[in-house]
């Protein structure tokens, strides 16, 4: 029995040996795997979960306001519940989504074209309003259908809004969703402050931004306004549901932006420009404040807040009327004889003239082969330095551009800030053409081009030929004439103000500097332009006043605003003169100059100057117009 | 002198424990208590209670002292008509089985029980039976039988499918037949075979993976776990997720782990089956290496223990169905913690004393409780 069993015993415990050893091989093999996992490729493995269980979620700054000078709020935010539709759930799918999301909420074709350029301008990341404003109802519905859309769902959202929709938005501006374009220009800016600043990064927390100014005051006061985003460490679960907030940095809200603009007078002027297109530029002259910054006609900024459709956009853009181009801003028209005044100044600065030499004026004047005619038949007759102010003579000013040569009236006028960026607080200033020599030298490719002809001198001292000035620029010399040659440069911002404790911090400039001018010869020419509107051009529109205010009308004619664009049937309109308006009031110590175009209207004195007038009005003496509709303040 | 009570209770607790081994018991009693504590942190968000482990904890033991109060012959006696049981119930379920997650694998019979379950012990049971019954007679076609009867059981349940328990069914009952002394001329080619098949495999893993590749023999979605398996980033938010986010749990752990309760990717929901199949990485997570180690070290004690058990047990169907049980024992664990640690494709193999889930526990139970029984008569057979 033994000798039968014993093999069979040896050969059992001999087989458990080696399980034993396979055992022990096996088991080294797990403490290998598990040595490798978590002490040779800890790290790797420990930044894996971190990224795995932390999201940051951003959490966007409250933009600030923008408030005008008596307080008044232009733009402002509002929350409002809206339908957040998460892209990256919705790949592929988006029309049966929002056709199944229509059965029980409104959606409108507007909402849905904004919604699927959202989609496509983010290739699909991130979470994006289908539709804002939803009322109780419409709340309580989705609500109750929620578990059928996975990836929507309702969310407290703040929005921009300007509240007098068209009034003032070539200056407001407006704000849109961040492009590519816009982030990777924020980018670099971060990566470019990175250096001397180490926080940089993450005080600007980029996917906390969602919209960035794109024109106007939001554009040139983003900084300002934006504030910094903060954003919420948030440990999430696989599926993505936040569980608690690990760490949090608040956002920062953006600074409201107080402006030197009276919102009222804007909407005044805004009102008797009515279907006239043009540009109008108010200054307090002490400060630089602008008062008003008119062009016309506007648009609605709030169309484009959320991204604007193309339907709304294409009429915009297409239209003859160019409501989204800034007129004042970047339009450049001759002066015509508004810029008379600065050229008598000019000839008394540098003795061409004396106020009292006169000159004879037949009519016509002159020059080589050519004949330049005034615009009274016959002439002016006799006529001194007030009387070519007062009457608007032209041969008056054919002479004096002649005497003073081109060159010097360019030397004067710049100062003065023609043809020069005047370095106002919007983004795209049009500068302008001061011509000179050296003007024409530059400019010009051509040789025979590039010399500069004496008789194309003479138009300059009506304000035609190369001259085009922006009406910003001739508002801006306005005021430096009526300051008596103290440049202040103009603005539309006054002051930054905290949100929270409403304190508020100047921005005004101080004085940029001061053109040399005799008093003495300033008198003369406000004198004349106060004339203007007794007894010259404008005495019409400004009968009557209870202050004294000084004038210049002018007419320019029309050269290339656009005229390719031009409908065939509207040529004629569009060929008409443009009026031009210049104004100081009160007169002793004049706390607003105005500089206007109404384009294509004719006569400045027919069509500019009652505008003006009726602007001076309001502004010195609160008078409001019976024809226009009294300012309502908005809910 | 009358007894204190105290004195008397003492008496009645050493005979409830008298015959279990204590080596073994103790360390049953550590792994019991590492699968308590993880539990807790495991179950977290899960809709079991601690009720239900502890319920399950005591059912197992109840069973392993059950079995271990009955002498092996009882169960060599039993052996064909428990393994009869299994098989007709195996075929049973491919007759009418419920039909669960794509797998029919489950009888209704009153409740619902998965008879593949008791293959796990029967099979150990019928072939050391076999061997004992052939003990001293033993020719080559006794190998032949023991494969045929081998192969019934495992062919049924692979085609539930469920490969992971044909697997180990196949496993015991291979223990038990190469244990029987199946020669070495016989095991050698086919453990070449399977080096070389493994070596192919993670060698051709890029061309044989290929999407139109149809492999013979296995379902899709068990060409899909080894594939994964082989690059688990081919798919990293789909069939590799699970794999990928056992590894980074396991691997964040470090050597210390990240302690109780503080595991992220268990308790953000990012382990799948975290308190059952996948529970070591939860484990591995919060105790870390050192834990792991520990954990290691009880279970390769349990395997020395059980198979120094069946070595000195008195007969062949003893020494077979211990070292059988025992090596079932070792595979579990070794399976479960290649698979959670990325070593090893994913199939559903607990983790023995640790995961959670009572059919697993009352099985393991039983393994035990055959281990305690088989030590336990050994001294009664020798006296």
């Amino acid at each position: 029995m033994v000798s039968f069993k014993k093999p069979d015993l040896d050969s059992f415990q001999e087989r458990i040996h080696i399980a034993t050893l396979f055992v022990t091989f096996c088991f080294l093999l797990l403490v290998t795997r598990l040595v490798w996992l978590q002490l040779v490729s800890h790290s790797k493995y420990a930044l894996l979960a971190e990224s795995n269980r932390i999201a940051l979620v951003p959490a966007p700054a409250n933009r600030g306001l923008i408030i005008d000078r008596n307080g008044i709020v232009i733009g402002r935010n509002y929350s409002a519940l809206t339908l957040d539709v998460n892209a990256e759930e919705v790949k592929g799918n988006v029309d049966q989504l929002i056709n199944d999301l229509s059965e029980i909420i409104d959606i409108s074709p507007r909402d849905r074209r904004n919604f699927k350029r959202s989609l496509e301008d983010s290739r699909n990341m991130g979470t994006f309003p289908l539709r804002s404003m939803l009322n109780e109802t419409e709340t309580a519905r989705f609500m109750a259908n929620r578990y059928r859309f996975p990836g929507v769902e309702i969310r407290a959202r703040s929005f921009r809004e300007y509240p007098y929709n068209e009034l003032a938005s070539h200056l407001i501006g407006y704000i849109g969703r961040v492009s590519q374009r816009d982030k990777e220009r924020m980018q670099s800016e971060i990566e470019n402050s990175k250096a001397d600043d180490p926080d940089a990064l993450q005080t600007s927390f980029l996917p906390g931004i969602q919209y960035v100014g794109k024109i106007g005051l939001e554009q040139s006061y983003e900084n300002v306004l934006r504030g910094v985003p903060g954003y919420d460490q948030v440990e999430i679960t696989a599926g993505g549901k936040p569980v608690r907030t690990l760490s949090s940095s608040p956002s920062v809200p953006g600074k409201n932006i107080v402006l030197s603009v009276d919102i009222k007078l804007q909407y005044l002027v805004e009102q008797l420009y009515g279907n006239f297109r043009g540009a109008f530029v108010a200054i307090e002259p002490e400060t630089g404040d602008v008062l008003a910054f008119v062009s016309k006609p506007n648009f609605n900024p709030n169309d484009f807040v959320e991204g604007i459709d193309s339907v709304t956009w294409k009429e915009l853009n297409d239209s003859p009327q160019k409501p989204l181009y800034n007129r004042p801003l970047k339009g450049i028209y001759p002066p015509g004889s508004t810029y008379k005044p600065f050229m008598a100044l000019a000839a008394l600065e540098n003795k061409k003239r004396t106020a009292s030499q006169t000159i004879f004026d037949p009519g016509y004047f002159d020059f080589g082969n050519h004949t330049f005619r005034d615009d009274k038949k016959g002439g002016h007759g006799t006529v001194d330095m007030q009387k070519s102010i007062v009457e608007s003579c032209d041969t008056y000013y054919y002479m004096l551009a002649r005497d003073m040569g081109v060159n010097m009236i360019a030397d004067f006028m710049k100062p003065f800030g023609f043809g020069q960026i005047t370095g106002i607080d919007l983004q795209g200033e049009a500068k302008g053409v001061l011509p000179s020599t050296e003007w024409k030298q530059n400019t010009f490719k051509k040789p025979e081009q590039q010399k500069w002809y004496e008789g194309e001198t003479i138009s300059l001292g009506i304000g035609q030929g190369y001259n085009s000035f922006t009406i910003l620029q001739l508002a801006h010399a306005m005021a430096n004439l009526a300051n008596n040659g103290v440049v202040m440069k103009p603005h539309l911002v006054k002051a930054i103000e905290d949100p929270f404790t409403r304190n508020r911090v100047l921005t005004t400039p101080k004085e940029s500097y001061r053109i040399e001018l005799n008093p003495e010869n300033i008198e003369v020419i406000k004198k004349a332009m106060i004339e203007v509107n007794r007894s010259g051009t404008s005495a019409a529109a400004f009968q009557g006043t209870g202050y004294v205010a000084g004038g210049k009308t002018g007419t320019a004619q029309v050269f290339s605003l656009n005229s390719k664009d031009y409908k065939h049937g509207a040529t004629a309109e569009f060929l008409r003169d443009h009026a031009l308006y210049i104004a100081f009031a009160p007169a002793d110590k004049p706390t607003i100059v105005i500089a206007m175009v109404v384009e294509n209207a004719g006569f400045g004195a027919q069509y500019a100057a009652p505008i003006a007038r009726s602007a001076l009005d309001y502004y010195i003496e609160g008078k409001w117009p019976k024809e226009v509709p009294e300012w309502k303040r908005a809910p | 002198m009358e007894k204190s009570p105290l004195i008397k209770m003492k008496a009645v607790f050493f005979s409830f424990f008298a015959g279990l081994d204590r080596q073994l018991g103790l360390i049953l009693l550590g792994l019991a208590a590492v699968g308590f504590f993880t539990f807790l942190s495991a179950s977290q968000n899960t809709p079991v209670q601690i009720t239900d482990e502890l319920r399950n904890l005591a059912l197992s033991f109840v069973v392993m002292w059950i079995v271990s109060r009955i002498p092996p012959k009882w169960l060599e006696m039993g052996a064909v008509w428990i393994y009869a049981l299994g098989v007709t119930l195996l075929v049973a379920v491919a007759a009418f089985g419920l039909i669960k997650k794509g797998a029919r694998r489950w009888l209704n019979i009153g409740v619902v029980i998965q008879p593949s379950e008791i293959m796990k012990i029967a099979m150990p049971l019928m072939l050391a039976w076999y061997f004992q019954k052939r003990e001293g007679l033993q020719k080559t076609w006794d190998y032949a039988v023991a494969i045929i009867i081998l192969a019934i059981p495992v062919f049924l349940i692979a085609r539930q499918p469920d490969l992971g328990t044909a697997l180990l069914v196949f496993a015991a009952g291979l223990y038990v037949i190469i244990l029987a002394g199946l020669p070495w001329k016989w095991i050698l080619p086919f453990v070449c075979v399977a080096v070389i098949g493994i070596l192919l495999i993670i060698i051709f893993g890029g061309t044989i993976c290929a999407h139109d590749v149809v492999w013979p023999f296995v379902h899709d979605y068990q060409k899909h776990r080894i594939c994964t398996l082989l690059d688990p980033s081919s798919d990293p938010l789909g069939k590799g997720f699970h794999t990928i986010q056992s590894m980074i749990a396991i691997g964040s752990g470090g050597f210390f782990g990240k302690g109780w309760f503080q595991g992220t990717q268990a308790h953000l929901e990012f382990i799948p089956e975290k308190h059952t199949d996948f529970v070591f990485a939860v484990f591995s997570e919060e105790f870390g290496l050192l834990g792991n180690l520990i954990l290691l070290a009880l279970f390769f004690a349990l395997i020395k223990r059980g198979l120094a058990i069946s070595a000195s047990a008195p007969n062949l169907f003893t020494r077979l169905l211990g070292a059988s049980v025992t090596l079932i024992f070792f595979t579990y664990a070794f399976v479960n913690i290649g698979m959670v640690s990325g070593l090893l494709p994913v199939v559903g193999v607990p983790l023995p004393f640790i995961s959670y889930g009572g059919t697993a526990l009352v099985t393991l139970g039983f393994g035990a409780g055959i281990l305690m029984s088989i030590h336990r008569h050994r001294r009664l057979v020798q006296s």
